[in-house]
């Protein structure tokens, strides 16, 4: 995983509550076995007048000129401002991987779901929690004045407004230190590994049934 | 004096990351659900990475999301669809990974596999790249959905790096009316604590009303804690718990069974253990429920009305529901009974088991479905739950009903496969999500219970089961 230290990018807002990952990314997309190219499909049934499937030849898809994301002032944005409960729905990491390819590094609402959120941390998508009426704020002045930036400081846990005003976020010790670093948890977590299989050899002792395979004597 | 998710959360710790109780812990995983859409990333990068699964007997690998509910014998007519599945074979092959194959009786919905073949155990973390995984914690289990790169993590360590929740403790006490089911009382207590009012939370169910359910039941409930916010639900053992799993495959046996129900009795919240927040809802003030929105807390009793943005004071509110009702084709104030379908579904790992499938066709028995309805399915969770419809005479009833009966599956819950909407299309459905193109691009859902949606099918529009009559 990329480092991840600060950030500086244009903020398209997205005045919606309940963004849910369907909307983010729909489920015909998730027929892919890949990780990347899910970019293009990013807010698929809003962002386009046609219907996405996968393998359509994206240069003749017709742009739904009224959603936010096409509007020419956003374009190159690197931070989505939303509204609370970003994200709700399933655990498709697609969800997080769409919006990471498409440009965006940075991810501002007031609250997100749970497992999206989560799943932001693991790729390197910084999810930010601040208040609403901070939100409001910054939504209204990224629809007001035409290239608004924020600069975002994971090491400071701040966001920086051009006009000088500095907000502090709260993120995760152990997820800050991991995004900061660049860090793979799973090697993180097989360094326990000689921890691992005490606490599993303990169990298998103890609670057996947990073991069981039915037609492979698991025992 | 601990909660149930205390006592699950304190079995499963093998290494704290701070010395802050809250903090980040490795959990260990006894089961691992896997299915074809979110696992071909994993396995690659496990691969990429040069790792090996850790335990794989703790893996139950099947297809659900994209397999066709139609005749099977010709295979998967999508390739896209058919090189996912084709993926999981062989992930599930080269790592010798039990797998319940397209065409395995015991193949279905993972979320309705998983207990009945007693892969589920109570005291267990089950975990599973879906967000419905919150089913299993009817059980009294810790069972959470999870994202691809921590389905990887738990393939190559057993483990996931993972972060307390509070609790809460939904309670629902007294006698439920007639004709109301675990899908009212989820569907109340989302439209009661909307559905980001259990973010952070792991919910426990909880009171009278809940310890009637059955096992069936208790797995619709919690299957929809996720769409209250809630990343875990779960109810405590008792009686009907272990009776249900009794002689499932993967249960213990002899000696073993005695020491393990003995072991699960304890779990239960203790007496006087404290939740984060409490919620309390009477079993008898619940109503038969059918959503009206793009969201699950959209919703309202059967008897009542699609609400009136014009009188929501709060701006953000009142736009998603001017947007809802635009979605929807719906009129601010137009009674939920005067809404006419186009389709009905019923199947989904909410409402596609045994007992969802005898309610329905006892409401449908000797009816015909109304002729504005253009579609009808009933999509059994599994092989197994099929195979028990078809020897009760349950396929009979649906299908002279005029119904059809297909192969189990996802299906028209998320129609990835050929199941879906046409666009402006409404369906009564008894999934779990009404979001936009869930069921298909520019498809209508409207959530309701395995009855409702039977009732609906009759009637061409919402009715009040309550008051519908069943021969
Ligand atoms: S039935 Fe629907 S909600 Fe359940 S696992 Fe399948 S797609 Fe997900």
């Amino acid at each position: 995983m990329k480092k991840f230290r600060k950030f500086k990018g244009i903020v398209a807002p997205l005045d919606r509550a309940n963004v849910d990952t369907d909307a983010i990314i729909p489920k015909q997309f998730l027929k892919s076995i890949k990780r990347s190219g899910f970019g293009q499909n990013l807010f698929d049934e809003w962002r386009y007048l046609d219907y996405g499937e996968p393998g359509k030849d994206m240069s003749l898809r017709r742009l739904n000129p009224d959603f936010i994301l096409n509007q020419p002032r956003y374009q190159g944005a690197g931070i989505l401002v939303t509204r609370d409960n970003f994200g709700c729905g399933s655990s498709r990491e697609h969800a997080p991987w769409a919006l990471q390819d498409y440009g965006f590094d940075v991810i501002i609402a007031p609250g997100f779901a749970d497992i999206f959120y989560n799943n932001c941390f693991k790729i390197g998508l910084l999810p930010i929690i601040l208040d609403t009426s901070v939100i409001d704020r910054l939504i209204g002045d990224a629809l007001a004045i035409n290239g608004y930036r924020l600069e975002v400081d994971l090491d400071a846990q701040t966001v920086t407004a051009l006009s000088g005003e500095v907000y502090r976020f709260d993120v995760d010790p152990f997820r800050r230190h991991c995004l900061l670093n660049g860090l793979d948890e799973i090697g993180l977590t097989l360094q326990h590994a000689d921890k691992i299989r005490k606490f599993e050899a303990n169990r298998r002792n103890d609670q057996p049934w947990l073991f069981l395979q039915q037609g492979r004597g698991g025992l | 004096m601990k909660t149930l998710y205390d006592k699950l959360w304190n079995d499963h710790i093998v290494h704290s990351e701070s010395d802050d109780p809250n903090g980040m812990v490795i959990l260990y995983i006894d089961r691992h659900l896997v299915h074809e859409v979110t696992s071909p990333q994993a396995f690659e990068s496990l691969k990429l990475a040069g790792r090996k699964p850790w335990r794989t007997d703790s893996i139950l690998a099947v297809a659900d999301h994209n397999v066709p509910t139609t005749d099977r014998s010709k295979g998967i007519r999508d390739p896209v669809s058919r090189l996912q599945i084709e993926t999981l074979d062989q992930n599930c092959e080269e790592f010798a990974i039990t797998e319940f194959k397209m065409n395995d009786e015991r193949q279905g919905i993972v979320h309705v596999i998983g207990p009945e073949q007693g892969a589920t155990l109570p005291g267990m973390t089950v975990v599973c790249g879906d967000s419905h995984t919150s089913t299993h914690g009817a059980f009294g289990c810790l069972a959470f959905g999870i994202g691809t790169s921590e389905v990887e993590h738990v393939l190559a360590t057993q483990c996931l790096v993972a972060r307390k929740s509070k609790t809460m403790l939904v309670r629902v006490e007294g006698d439920l009316p007639p004709g109301i089911t675990a899908k009212d009382i989820a569907l109340a207590v989302i439209g009661e604590i909307g559905t980001a009012g259990g973010t952070g939370y792991a919910i426990e169910f909880a009171g009278s009303a809940i310890r009637s359910l059955s096992m069936e039941g208790r797995m619709t409930l919690c299957n929809m804690a996720i769409e209250a916010g809630a990343r875990a639900g779960m109810v405590g053992v008792d009686e009907v718990t272990i009776s249900y799993i009794k002689g499932r495959p993967f249960a213990p046996q002899g000696d073993l069974w005695d020491r393990a129900v003995a072991r699960w009795r304890t779990l239960i919240s203790d007496e006087g253990a404290i939740f984060d927040r409490m919620v309390e809802l009477k079993a008898t003030d619940i109503k038969p429920q059918v959503t009206w929105g793009t969201s699950p807390e959209m919703v309202a009793s059967v008897d009542g009305y699609v609400p009136d943005p014009a009188e929501i004071s709060d701006p953000t509110k009142r736009n998603d529901i001017e947007h809802a009702l635009q979605y929807m084709g719906l009129k601010p104030k137009m009674p939920i009974q005067e809404i006419s379908l186009d389709k009905i579904f019923i199947g989904s790992c909410t409402n596609s088991r045994i007992e969802d499938l005898r309610a329905a066709a006892d409401v449908i028995k000797g009816k015909q479905i109304a002729p504005n309805i253009k579609l009808a399915l009933v999509v059994p969770g599994s092989g197994l739950v099929k195979s028990m419809a078809e020897k009760e005479g349950l396929d009979k009833v649906f299908l002279s009903a005029g119904f059809e009966w297909r192969e189990p599956g996802c299906s028209m819950c998320l129609a990835m496969n050929d199941d879906r909407l046409l666009p402006g299309e409404r369906c009564a459905s008894t999934s779990n999500r009404n979001f936009e193109g869930r069921q298909g691009p520019g498809g209508r859902t409207h959530l309701v219970s395995p009855a409702m949606a039977a009732a609906a099918a009759i009637a061409g529009h919402f009715v009040d089961i309550r008051s519908f009559s069943v021969k």
